[in-house]
């Protein structure tokens, strides 16, 4: 009985332990990272029209028309697909190279476009010659790609099914080692039965184990061991008591959600638009600044729609072109009409950073003074879909990097009397912020 | 004896048969408790499911779940604009240059914004801006923020649309013109070009109009007087800093006296420099700013300021009009005249006597002293009431010959002595509009009540001094749907546009050679200021009419007007009402001022009584008329004249008021004939009034070493060493200087910024307009009168007020020279707390005194307070746990402990009890919670953004570019603030001045706020 009973333990003991593992396993599935569905090139294989290279003309497209038309939607200026097949050419030669002078002319067409679209002038291109616009207009004759839509379209289907897929092979090599571990203790067990049955047909006698003391007397009747365990307990205890009372309050990784989801990972890290393009304030003023919508506007006037690249397998282009309608919504951009309702709703961000009234933190000071990289305390917010906040923002992390960082005093008269004088009193080449005072307590509390 | 005793509670227990023993026996309560009252129903007991266990489960549970909520951060918003403007930038700060007029006070001003809302008032420092703001000015951007303004226009009680209200007052002037009624503007001086082209287009317009000024405190005897003499009515605009003998006669010129304004000039040659300095006598009854400030003070009654004036009037023009000055006063005077005669055109003399022939005999002295501060400096334009037209204008109101009558910036109600006459007319007016920021006493009582926005919304133009244009321009957009006055008279003309383009096109008249944009930008348009012309009047039949007037039965009670509150428009501003007057140094109400010897003669005391608190009696006042005025209360006064009381005007407002600030008691009916001196009997009135004085001391006991002070005498024929003594200790039994003494290591400081903040005693009047502007710059909190007398208050800059014991500092210094043994000690020191008679008063303004060796820092458990390289003593009011060991180590008492939570806390409904007041918060200066201590930090956030701007621009700071709040409301240049470090800085050299001298220096904290010992001139 008691060696069956043994066994139960063992074996309940390895259940346990496998169950354990199952559960971390899991867990570190949950952190992997969903690979990159593959997304297809959206390009298809060009379809040449007559006349014109299609390739060369998309270059002088996005070079001179992108930023009033696009190909499929009017913007500033009509749609430009199939241009060529609504116009003479010679006309669209004209037109392009002096729009208004056609309209004085008086040419009834010029002059129609010319009141359908609030009697904006168009640039003229006197320096685009008559191959430029041919290729130009041939890139514009190319038919609309339509398969990269629908691998876009096949991917949002199902969503959330490429994470899953690859969990589930895991999964099976998992079932597998654990079928494996059963068979094993099973074999165990077997082998356990037979050698047993085999003694006792031989008679030999097995002599049944003297009771022991269960293990938790003899620790329990050891009072040193008790004394050390419990100093132990108590002071594991306090360890993980102090932890989860200094990180009340502070808020790393902290991403809510947003208003309107804006992606860093397409503005800053795809388009490559410089941080201080949008937080501008952050060269000349204490806060880094939410950009007004007027800044959002000064390019998605014209980008009412991101690109068929830019849709992720978690994000898709429908669900980022919704986005860019919120923006319009809210700054009153009536985008059919390509003109502004005076109807504003102004966003209401979620702010993320949230620093105590307590502490003055100046962000020209970082930014323009000391030339730190907005990375180093924002993090990689090129790789960010969602922004969250990326350092701690303790008292710690500040007086860590004033400690380590080197003032940057090249080219700024502020400092050369005073680095000069401080260096030689502490005797070091290149003071640190610390040493300049950056440690003061009334330096950012006040 | 037997052992047993029976105690019996009465003698009903003797009698066995009683029923009450039985009854008690069995009762453990001898009155049933009253159960039933919350258990009595049985079915709602019943039916409740709610057990003992559940209601303390829900109390756990609900204690855990608030505790688990707490650790969850708030959700803070941020919403960019949509449009962003272009100039504003969040986070740093736009500044515009305007200028005020309220009726009262005027100042060029550049108020600073921050996201679009005005936040400080700083002084414009733009040539050709020649006056600077004082306290209440400073204030005046929380009066933006209150939440008392009117917010719309009401017809009749209700709230009503613009367009009403222009609809009505034109039908109102329409009707009166059909039946003959008049049409009276009745407003207070405008002083502004384009407001007086605008009346004057309106009264052509409507025959049946006219104008009538009215201001709330009278300068009409003075106008009266030019006017008799130069043919315009204005005031002269006097230039002290051309004086070297200033004789004021009744005239408070560094108080409110014809507008005030003229401390910046009279400091100027207050500093000696090359061994001279102006040289002040003054005559008063009140003891005030300028007596103060005075080398040599005569307290002496109006009738006898009277006598005098044509005493030195004789001297002066060597005329011989009789006169019956008291002969105590005499020597004092034929001095204070001969030293007048021979400083000619350097000399000046100005008085406050409200009586034209005063007034004529000012400008003859003056004439014939041909002096240079009277004559070269213009006319100011900012009074032109005159006392007959209001009382004309009150008199045809209670005939019923007025129709409709539209006022602006006054509050006649209030304000008007005849207060009640003026209402029984205003009933019989048919349409009256009172534009006002609030409705006030008289808006209550008129027709329509509309609603102005505050000067810092509005568009204006002044002429505070002929020949000199300024413009006064909005700085954040209306908070309410106000309407100025000048755009509904546009409308009542018929003119198009509004005020703006008026002035606009008005303006290019005047700032020939500049452009508008220019003016705009810096919001004065020096011109060519005009001299004084030449005038004559019979002076001498002036003079003997002066000579023969009656001194007055009973005692004199002379008005004035408050540092802190002026006329009282800005009664409910929680900044002034806390503000402690600089002489008694008691906020939070107005009191009449008692001369030691009538406070004896009618029994009227102050005492300190065991909570620190000051208490004065009650007084009951009754006018030759018989108007009574009960519950004065009573500050004994030295320095007040004997036979004179004094009471300040602008208390006792109670509409549009927080409760809170309904302090004091309304002068205003006292003010018959808008004379400031009345003849009052006085009687003592029952129980004690509760003071809230800051300042429980009043002399300096001879401690000649908190104040250093010297004559001008001395000071140019000793060495430094006499008159600025090193303070000595003992070590090994040796004596050394004691600033070669010390408990702390240096620290080197030679290598950076090293700030220092120099207050010249000698340019300091006391003014506190850097009290206010403190206040406005950190966040200081309000408490409240209770918390004051508390000695709660949180001011971080305080101006300290001392008098002399005797007559003069130097003989108290002596007395206390001259004590020997402990019993004369004793005794002596007793008799030195109280103040002289006619003592000499000192200011010091004290604030943290940034030591080097702070004795704070050292007792800090926490280290929330220490030191930093730059000289300013930092606080870090996070780490504060408030212990208050820093303050009671602190020599100077300069450090303030929160007891309580003042912001968006009820307890204390000030302006930081809601959300219009916290507009005027500075953001980048924490609002402290309750429990930490907070102190000066020597505006540690200008001096760093200071620092910063130079870092963004990489060049070095320049000298002057470093400010403190104090420093830049000084417009005496009395704190003076800089980097010692900077050699060329003029910090330095002042650092290094013999006057220089340190707080305490006995003490040895070494301090980064350095004084300069006051010199007079006797």
């Amino acid at each position: 009985m008691k060696k069956v009973g043994n066994h139960n333990s063992i074996a309940r003991k390895l259940f346990l332990g496998f169950a354990l593992s199952l559960i971390f396993s899991l867990n570190s599935f949950a952190q992997e990272v969903a690979p990159d569905a593959a997304v297809a090139d959206a390009a298809a294989a060009p379809a040449p029209a007559s006349g014109g290279d299609a390739i060369k003309g998309k270059e002088l497209f996005n070079a001179n028309c992108a930023a009033c038309h696009k190909l499929d939607a009017k913007a500033t200026g009509p749609a430009l697909r199939g241009v060529a097949a609504k116009y003479d050419t010679a006309w669209l030669y004209k037109w392009i190279r002096n729009s208004s002078e056609l309209i004085k002319s008086g040419d009834p067409q010029a002059i129609k476009i010319y009141e359908e679209y609030n009697k904006s002038v168009m640039s003229a291109f006197p320096q685009l010659s008559d191959a430029d616009i041919d290729n130009i207009i041939a890139y514009t004759s190319e038919p609309k790609a339509a398969a990269p839509a629908a691998v876009v379209a096949g991917a949002e289907a199902i969503p959330g099914a490429a994470p899953a897929d690859s969990g589930m092979s895991n999964n099976i090599i998992l079932a597998a080692l654990a079928l494996v571990m059963i068979i094993l203790v099973v074999m165990l067990f077997l082998v356990n039965k037979v050698l047993t049955t085999v003694a006792k047909a031989n008679g030999i006698e097995v002599t049944p184990k003297t009771p022991t003391t269960p293990i938790w007397k003899v620790f329990v009747r050891n009072q040193f061991l008790v004394l050390i365990s419990s100093i132990f307990l108590l002071l594991a205890g306090a360890y993980f008591v102090y932890g989860f009372f200094m990180q009340i309050g502070i808020d790393q990784d902290y991403a809510p959600i947003q208003p309107i989801h804006y992606s860093h990972r397409i503005h800053a890290g795809s388009n490559g638009i410089d941080c201080k393009y949008c937080h501008s304030s952050s060269r000349v003023s204490k806060h880094s600044g939410i950009p007004s919508l007027n800044v959002c506007m000064n390019c998605h006037k014209s980008i009412a729609e991101v690109s068929d690249t830019t849709a992720t397998p978690e994000y898709s282009k429908a669900f980022y072109d919704n986005e860019i309608q919120k923006l319009y919504k809210a700054v009153g951009w009536d985008a059919e009409n390509q003109k502004y309702t005076g109807k504003t709703e102004p966003v209401k961000w979620v702010r993320i950073h949230n620093l105590p009234s307590f502490v003055y933190f100046n962000h020209s000071q970082h930014v323009n003074v000391a030339g730190v990289e907005c990375q180093t305390c924002h993090g990689p917010v090129q790789e960010y879909e969602i922004q969250k906040q990326f350092a701690p923002l303790t008292m710690a992390w500040c007086i860590d990097c004033h400690r380590k960082t080197e003032v940057k005093m090249e080219g700024n008269e502020y400092y050369t009397k005073i680095h000069d004088e401080l260096s030689k009193k502490y005797g070091v080449e290149k003071l640190t912020a610390a040493q300049m005072g950056g440690l003061e307590c009334g330096k950012c509390h006040y | 004896m037997s052992s047993y005793k029976k105690y019996w509670k009465s003698v009903e227990e003797l009698d066995e048969n009683s029923s009450i023993v039985e009854a008690l026996k069995n009762n453990e309560f001898v009155e049933a408790i009253p159960t039933d009252e919350f258990l009595g129903n049985s079915d709602a007991l019943a039916s409740s499911s709610t057990s003992r266990r559940d209601f303390l489960k829900y109390v756990g549970f609900s204690t855990a779940a608030a505790t688990l909520a707490a650790c969850e951060g708030p959700v803070n918003k941020s919403i960019p604009y949509v449009l962003q403007p272009e100039q504003i930038i969040p986070g740093v700060a736009d500044y515009y240059a305007t200028s005020v007029f309220d009726g009262f006070d005027f100042a060029n001003l550049l108020i600073k914004t921050r996201e679009g809302r005005p936040i400080k008032i700083d002084n414009n420092t733009i040539a050709g801006a020649n006056f600077s703001a004082n306290a209440r000015i400073h204030a005046s951007i929380l009066s933006l923020y209150d939440s008392m303004r009117l917010k719309e226009p009401k017809i009749e009680g209700k709230n009503s649309t613009w367009a009403a209200v222009d609809a009505k007052i034109k039908s109102s002037i329409a009707d009166a013109s059909a039946k003959g009624g008049q049409v009276v503007l009745f407003t207070n001086t405008l002083a502004s070009p384009s407001t007086e082209k605008l009346v004057a287009e309106f009264l052509g317009k409507n025959p049946n109009a006219k104008h009538v000024i009215y201001d709330t405190v009278s300068e009409s005897e003075a106008l009266d007087a030019f006017e008799t003499v130069y043919g315009e009515r204005a005031l002269v605009n006097y230039d002290f800093s051309k004086a070297s003998l200033i004789v004021s006669v009744g005239a408070d010129f560094l108080g409110d006296w014809q507008g005030g304004s003229y401390a910046s000039g009279y400091a100027q040659g207050r500093i000696p420099k090359g061994g001279r300095m102006s040289r002040h006598f003054q005559m008063e009854s009140n003891m005030t700013l300028s007596g103060a400030a005075a080398d040599k003070r005569l307290a002496m009654s109006t009738a006898n300021q009277k006598q005098a004036l044509v005493h030195i009037y004789n001297i002066v023009t060597g005329s011989s009009i009789a006169v019956k000055l008291d002969s105590s006063y005499k020597s004092e005077v034929t001095k204070a005249a001969q030293q007048l005669k021979a400083a000619g055109s350097k000399g000046l003399l100005v008085s406050g006597i409200q009586d034209k022939n005063a007034q004529l005999l000012v400008l003859a002295i003056n004439q014939k002293l041909s002096s240079e501060a009277f004559a070269n400096s213009g006319v100011r334009l900012i009074r032109k009431g005159s006392n007959a037209k209001v009382n004309q204008l009150i008199a045809d109101m209670k005939s019923g010959s007025v129709h409709t009558l539209i006022m602006s910036g006054i509050n006649p109600v209030y304000s008007l002595p005849n207060s009640t006459t003026f209402v029984e007319g205003l009933k019989k007016v048919k349409t009256s509009v009172s534009f006002t920021l609030k409705e006030d006493e008289t808006a209550m009582l008129s027709t329509i009540a509309a609603a102005v926005p505050h000067y810092l919304e509005s568009w204006n133009d002044l002429s505070i001094v002929k020949g000199n244009y300024s413009i006064t321009q909005p700085t954040i957009r209306p908070l309410f749907s106000t309407k100025q006055f000048q755009d509904v008279l546009l409308a009542l003309n018929g003119q198009s546009g509004s005020f703006y383009d008026y002035i606009k096109a008005n303006s290019s008249a005047i700032i020939a050679g500049s452009s508008w944009n220019k003016v705009l930008h810096d919001g004065v348009y020096a011109g060519v200021s005009s001299n004084i012309g030449a005038g004559s009047a019979d002076y001498n039949a002036a003079a003997s009419t002066l000579a023969q007037s009656k001194a007055i039965q009973g005692l004199e009670l002379v008005l004035y007007t408050k540092t802190g509150l002026g006329d009282g428009q800005q009664a409910n501003n929680p900044w002034l009402q806390e503000f402690p007057d600089p002489i008694t140094r008691v906020s939070w109400d107005n009191y009449l001022t008692v001369s030691n010897a009538d406070a004896k003669k009618y029994e009227l005391s102050n005492e300190i009584v065991a909570n620190g608190g000051l208490n004065g009696s009650y007084a009951t006042i009754t006018t030759a008329e018989g108007l009574k005025l009960e519950n004065v209360p009573v500050i004994v006064q030295p320095g007040q004249a004997i036979g004179t009381v004094g009471l300040a005007l602008g208390y006792g407002r109670k509409a549009a008021m927080k409760e809170e600030m309904m302090v004091g008691i309304n002068a205003y009916p006292l003010y018959k004939s808008f004379n400031n001196v009345q003849s009052i009997t006085l009687a003592i009135g029952d129980g004690e009034h509760e003071f809230a004085c800051v300042q429980g001391q009043k002399t300096l006991m001879g401690r000649g070493d908190i104040i250093k002070e010297t004559s001008l005498e001395i000071f140019n024929t000793k060495d430094a060493e006499f008159w600025n003594k090193q303070p000595m200790v003992s070590l090994d039994h040796k004596e050394v200087e004691a600033t070669s003494v010390d408990l702390w290591d240096t620290f080197d400081r030679s290598v950076g910024h090293h700030f220092n903040l120099s207050i010249d005693l000698n340019a300091c009047t006391g003014c506190g307009a850097c009290v206010i502007a403190c206040h406005a710059e950190n966040n200081v909190p309000v408490v409240g009168k209770s918390e004051i007398r508390r000695s709660r208050d949180m001011h971080w800059l305080r101006i300290d007020r001392y008098y002399s014991s005797e007559d003069t500092f130097e003989g108290d210094n002596e007395r206390k020279e001259n004590i020997s043994g402990l019993s004369s000690s004793l005794s002596t020191f007793n008799e030195m707390e109280t103040a002289g008679d006619n003592p000499q008063v000192s200011f010091q303004p004290v604030m943290c005194q940034h030591c080097n060796h702070a004795p704070c820092e050292t007792v800090c458990p926490v280290a929330a307070t220490s030191h930093s390289r730059q000289g300013q003593n930092h606080m870090a009011y996070n780490r504060c746990v408030g212990t208050r060991y820093c303050a009671n180590n602190c020599p100077y008492k300069v450090r303030r402990f929160n007891w309580f939570l003042y912001n968006k806390n009820s307890e204390f409904d000030y302006h930081m009890n809601d959300d219009l007041g916290r507009m005027v918060l500075n953001p980048d200066v924490n609002v402290r919670s309750r429990g930490v201590m907070e102190k000066c930090s020597m505006c540690i956030q200008m001096t760093q953004a200071t620092i910063l701007k130079a870092k963004n621009e990489g060049r070095v700071v320049v000298d002057g570019e470093f400010q403190t709040a104090c420093s830049n409301a000084c417009s005496q240049g009395a704190m003076k603030f800089g980097d010692i470090n900077d050699s060329g800085a003029a910090i330095t050299k002042l650092a290094g001045d013999e006057r220089m001298y340190h707080l305490l220096e006995h003490v040895g904290t070494k301090p980064n706020v350095i004084y300069h010992v006051k010199v007079r001139n006797t």
